[in-house]
């Protein structure tokens, strides 16, 4: 994996896909932090993984199936009073699609 | 009899059982003592002084019914407070969670309440568990109660204090890389991760779903065993948890350990500080004085842990954390759209070390570098279990120091590298999702704790509880902090 040096555009291209907002001086550090974390990374280099699996989840386990019963969910009311805005028994969010209908 | 705080957690339940103490005495007590101790240590974010005094109210009634009381009968329990609490505010030690109540229990805390236990709050962290010094918490650094200007380690410092302390007979915490071991170490307390898919992660709000595991902190490994058993076990509502049998933990302590074969691994105390390196010799020591055999093994990979764990945790970590948005929970900043009110809903409400991983995270993920990141991390890892896998055909347990030093200064470890590097030990076996626990054993010159981690097999716990009990009793570690 050589390593890119990490730029001030990359911090920002990533920051929109993780949709942080970073202010000017927060995305000159992670800059600085990102690059010297990833390029410590690049010690993977060394090894040699060609034919080795991947280990995704450490313990081996077998997807389990649970009774097909029916459980109550949680309340409805009760789940809203964490939103921060509600309407109508639904939360409320910004508009979602473009133009008005 | 001792004060209160002064009890085992298995000598305070035995005394409510059998009506030495009230339930509700027990928790006046604790929630005394929180108030007088709590200023200076910090462990908790929120206590519950109503809802623990209603739960011991219940105790001492099925008491008086004649009922036959659960294995944690009246004992004040503090919660890490990334696992969700019926009621009560949990946080994740974060600004975005700032007044989040949830609607339901985490399923441990269910089985610690099923179990007679008294829930007295909520326990300060590193923000989302991320973080080796508890200095990432959005509400202030837990303080070390051997030492206020040092960390209690982290991230589930608040338990580790808090249990040290007696501000609490045990608490629950969660273990990702090190997050109840390490902080365990710093403060003198003994603590256990278990094998992955032991402990349900139902209710715990997810940092790293393939490494996250509840766990527990006590003050010796008989009340760790107890508490371990309570939490153990299949709950279909975390397709991760695993119908393996639960043993009985506790029964191991006292028996004996005589022709155990217990891995010393080589060159494991280079780079560690002398008192850790003078700790750890003496342990092997009193453990072949008990009739233990010392083998030599190797974990070639174990140094590249480092980089894939903080390749996969925080990848991991920026999946997760996309769920916090500010449309259904937690802080909401309104921007000019959608898109912007979730960037700065994000922006406002996560802290420099959470925002670092979460960018860290979406690097190795994003096109072009997750087969050079990702998919190569998860094939290292792949070499990192088969080294454990190897060693334990000669072992039946693993030693290491649990961290390289004692607890450091507040504030004296500001690189980020540098505080992801306290992890070294901790790292390798929750990569490879086996169980792993700290024990006490030894003080520095400074008289700060010192411990060691025991690692065993997935589902092998009962060794570590059994080896780990062998040695607490043969040191006779009484060690406290000045103020306990």
């Amino acid at each position: 994996m050589a390593q890119p040096k990490i730029t001030l555009d990359a911090v920002r291209h990533v920051s929109r896909l993780a949709a942080l907002s970073l202010a000017p001086d927060e995305q000159e550090r992670m800059c600085r932090e990102l690059d010297k974390i990833l390029g410590f990374m690049a010690e993977l280099d060394k090894l040699d993984v060609s034919g080795v699996e991947p280990t995704f989840h450490a313990v081996p386990m077998r997807a389990q199936l649970r009774p097909d019963v029916v459980v109550p969910s949680l309340p409805r009311d009760e789940l809203l009073q964490a939103a921060p805005a509600q309407e109508s028994g639904a939360f409320a969010v910004p508009k979602v699609l473009d133009g008005d209908k | 009899m001792d004060a209160i705080h002064q009890l085992s957690l298995t000598q305070l339940a035995a005394a409510v059982s059998a009506g030495e103490v009230s339930a509700v005495e027990a928790t006046r007590a604790t929630l005394d003592r929180i108030a007088a101790r709590d200023a200076i240590t910090h462990a908790y974010l929120h206590v519950d002084r109503e809802g623990a005094l209603q739960q011991a109210g219940q105790v001492d009634a099925a008491r008086a019914r004649g009922e036959t009381l659960g294995p944690l009968a009246g004992v004040p329990i503090g919660i890490k407070d990334n696992l969700c609490t019926r009621g009560l505010p949990t946080t994740c030690a974060s600004k975005i969670l700032a007044g989040y109540i949830p609607p339901y229990d985490a399923h441990v805390v269910e089985r610690i309440r099923a179990a007679g236990g008294v829930v007295i709050g909520k326990l300060n962290m590193d923000e989302f568990a991320m973080g080796s010094s508890n200095e990432n918490s959005a509400f202030g650094p837990v303080r070390n109660p051997w030492d206020p200007a040092r960390t209690p380690g982290g991230s589930s410092g608040g338990a580790a204090a808090a249990t040290a302390e007696g501000l609490a007979a045990a608490a629950l915490g969660s273990d990702t890389g090190g997050s109840v071991r390490q902080p365990g170490a710093y403060c003198g307390v003994t603590a256990i991760k278990p094998t992955y898919g032991r402990v349900s992660r139902y209710g715990l709000i997810a940092f790293a779903s393939s490494l996250d595991q509840v766990g527990p902190l006590a003050r010796d490994m008989r009340d760790a065993a107890r508490m371990l058993g309570v939490i153990s076990g299949h709950d279909p509502r975390d397709a991760t948890s695993v119908a393996h049998p639960v043993d009985d933990y506790e029964s191991e302590c006292g028996k004996d350990v005589r022709g155990m074969r217990v891995g010393v691994v080589n060159g494991m105390l280079d780079g560690c500080v002398t008192s850790v390196q003078d700790a750890i010799r003496a342990a092997h020591q009193r453990l072949e004085a008990l009739g233990c055999e010392l083998v030599e093994v190797d974990l070639p990979h174990r140094d590249y842990a480092l980089s894939v764990y903080y390749i996969i945790a925080p990848a991991e970590a920026s999946s997760n954390l996309a769920r916090f948005d500010g449309m259904r929970y937690g802080l909401r900043v309104t921007g000019e759209d959608l898109r912007d009110t979730y960037s700065r809903s994000r922006g406002a409400g996560f802290g420099p070390e959470v925002k670092r991983r979460i960018m860290l995270g979406t690097y190795v993920l994003s096109a072009g570098y997750y087969d050079a990141f990702y998919l190569k991390a998860q094939k290292v890892r792949t070499l990192i279990k088969r080294d454990f896998t190897r060693a334990f055909e000669r072992c039946d347990v693993l030693l290491t120091p649990t961290a390289p030093s004692p607890a450091f200064k507040l504030g004296e470890i500001a690189d980020p590298l540098t505080m992801y590097a306290q992890d070294i030990f901790t790292l390798p076996p929750s990569l490879a999702g086996i169980a792993a626990a700290s024990v006490p054993c030894g003080l520095s010159p400074e008289r700060l704790p010192i411990g060691m981690q025991l690692c065993a097999p997935e589902f092998e716990e009962k060794r570590i509880v059994r080896l780990g009990h062998a040695f607490e009793s043969a040191i006779g570690w009484k060690h406290r902090p000045a103020g306990y």
